[in-house]
């Protein structure tokens, strides 16, 4: 790449970086419909507390070691012949992301 | 001089007398007790006028929590998510006693003579019997299924007889469990099906019932002639349609039948809006159907016929394994056996599993 073209093109790379982030993360609104979710209907199974019941654990020392995408595959597609339902219909790949990355970290109340 | 310190005296004892007795003299029928899943507290309510009277804190993670009474009504037991249980006085407002019992319980029963507090549990999987005075723990009986494993317990009702039915999550079977000798209990155990996850005596106290969540069906046991084993009921309700997913584990509990028939949840036709099927038919009810079993598009109600359980009446073949006969003749009425009892008092949220 010649040296005029270098700047534009790391800007261009940058910016789409910052974009792709942007779309990642849900609105704020979002998050809060997210959080209710979890708590509440995830919650369920797994607890207000996220400390398990019927559903395991999920709390960061739990999920801590496992693989993100095969949690992620976990919600939106549920585990047949458990009771773990898919959430397709309610969740979008990224906001499941978004709330896989929540959990490990200590999810907000 | 006398006569005056005698009447001193007389009126200093009185005064004392009724300080010690300071509490005013009152029924529990209309006491009630709502529990705060997130806060960690309960709330005592007087369901006559309609208002609070304590806040009771200190009883761990409430996070999900039921309760059951004591026979007198004045004490209320709470079974908490960590394994709390704690019994609660409704006239004091405070916590008389308090044990930590397992690592995650579900809920819990009390005998019918009163004397018996059991504690259906995850972790470890299997059932723990308490003396409601003390809450000692009086024996336990580990739902061992097979060697090595272990079962979540689910659906624990009081039967008859302080007996208590329950089922096995992961087991798939039902058990019941005789605390006539409370420290030696003798366990049946009786195949059911895949993942009970749920159960219910009905109200003469002779069918236990528990939801599957892993087949269609329900598996139905005989109480009174338990050596025929468990059958399935409403094993073609939905068979063959499209298997929806389940969003929450179901109740199915005592109140899901009256007079002989189960109230069955019900896809809506089309988005109309869910329906039970119930006494008198197709009625509209909130949210997803009460009874575990899975259906898909819409069609007629199921024939309520096979589940009109008999009424318990003395006769050839009905009965009671006791001997002490379930009806009295003239009225038809029988003991009830209930997994949740003083259905009258306040709201208790079991909106979890």
């Amino acid at each position: 790449m010649s040296s005029s073209a270098f700047l534009p093109a790391l800007l261009a790379i940058l910016l789409g970086g910052l974009a792709t982030a942007a779309l990642a993360e849900p609105s704020p609104a979002r998050r809060k419909e997210l959080i209710h979710l979890v708590r509440q209907d995830c919650g369920s199974c797994h607890g207000l507390t996220l400390q398990g019941g019927l559903g395991p654990a999920l709390l960061p020392a739990t999920l801590a070691g496992k693989p993100v995408e095969g949690l992620v595959a976990t919600i939106i597609g549920g585990r047949t012949g458990t009771p773990m339902p898919p959430w397709h219909r309610f969740l979008a790949e990224d906001e499941a992301q978004w709330i896989v990355e929540k959990l490990m970290a200590g999810f907000p109340e | 001089m006398k006569r005056i310190m005698q009447l001193l005296l007389s009126g200093l004892l009185l005064t004392l007398l009724s300080a010690c007795g300071g509490m005013q003299v009152r029924g529990t029928g209309d006491l009630g007790l709502v529990v705060e899943r997130a806060s960690g507290h309960v709330t005592l309510v007087n369901t006559s006028s309609g208002k609070p009277y304590a806040r009771i804190g200190g009883l761990g993670d409430l996070s999900h929590a039921s309760v059951v009474y004591s026979r007198d009504a004045r004490y209320a037991f709470i079974f908490g998510r960590d394994g709390g249980l704690s019994k609660v006085d409704l006239l004091e407002a405070r916590v008389v006693r308090r044990i930590m019992q397992s690592g995650n319980a579900i809920g819990g029963s009390i005998s019918q003579d009163g004397r018996i507090v059991v504690a259906q549990n995850y972790t470890p999987g299997g059932i723990k019997a308490f003396d409601s005075e003390t809450l000692e723990l009086l024996s336990e009986v580990p739902a061992e299924y097979e060697p090595g494993r272990f079962s979540k317990v689910v659906g624990l009702a009081d039967v008859p007889g302080n007996k208590f039915a329950y089922a096995l999550f992961d087991g798939g079977e039902i058990w019941v469990s005789d605390f006539s000798d409370p420290k030696r209990p003798v366990t049946r155990r009786f195949p059911a099906g895949l993942q009970p996850y749920d159960g219910l005596v009905t109200p003469d106290g002779r069918h236990y019932l528990a939801g599957l969540f892993g087949e269609d069906g329900i598996a139905l046991l005989d109480l009174w002639q338990p050596e025929k084993g468990g059958r399935k009921i409403l094993e073609k309700y939905g068979r063959g349609e499209e298997k929806l997913p389940v969003f929450k584990m179901p109740h199915l509990r005592g109140w899901s039948v009256a007079a002989g028939r189960l109230a069955a949840g019900h896809r809506p036709p089309r988005g109309a809006g869910c329906r039970c099927d119930d006494l008198e038919g197709n009625r509209p009810c909130g949210g997803q159907g009460s009874a575990g079993v899975r259906h898909g598009q819409s069609r007629r109600p199921p024939d309520l016929g096979q589940l009109r359980l008999p009424r318990q009446r003395l006769g050839a073949g009905d009965r009671h394994p006791d001997g002490q006969g379930g009806a009295d003749p003239a009225t038809g009425q029988g003991r009830a056996a209930h997994g949740i009892h003083a259905a009258r008092r306040g709201g208790v949220a079991v909106g979890a599993r």
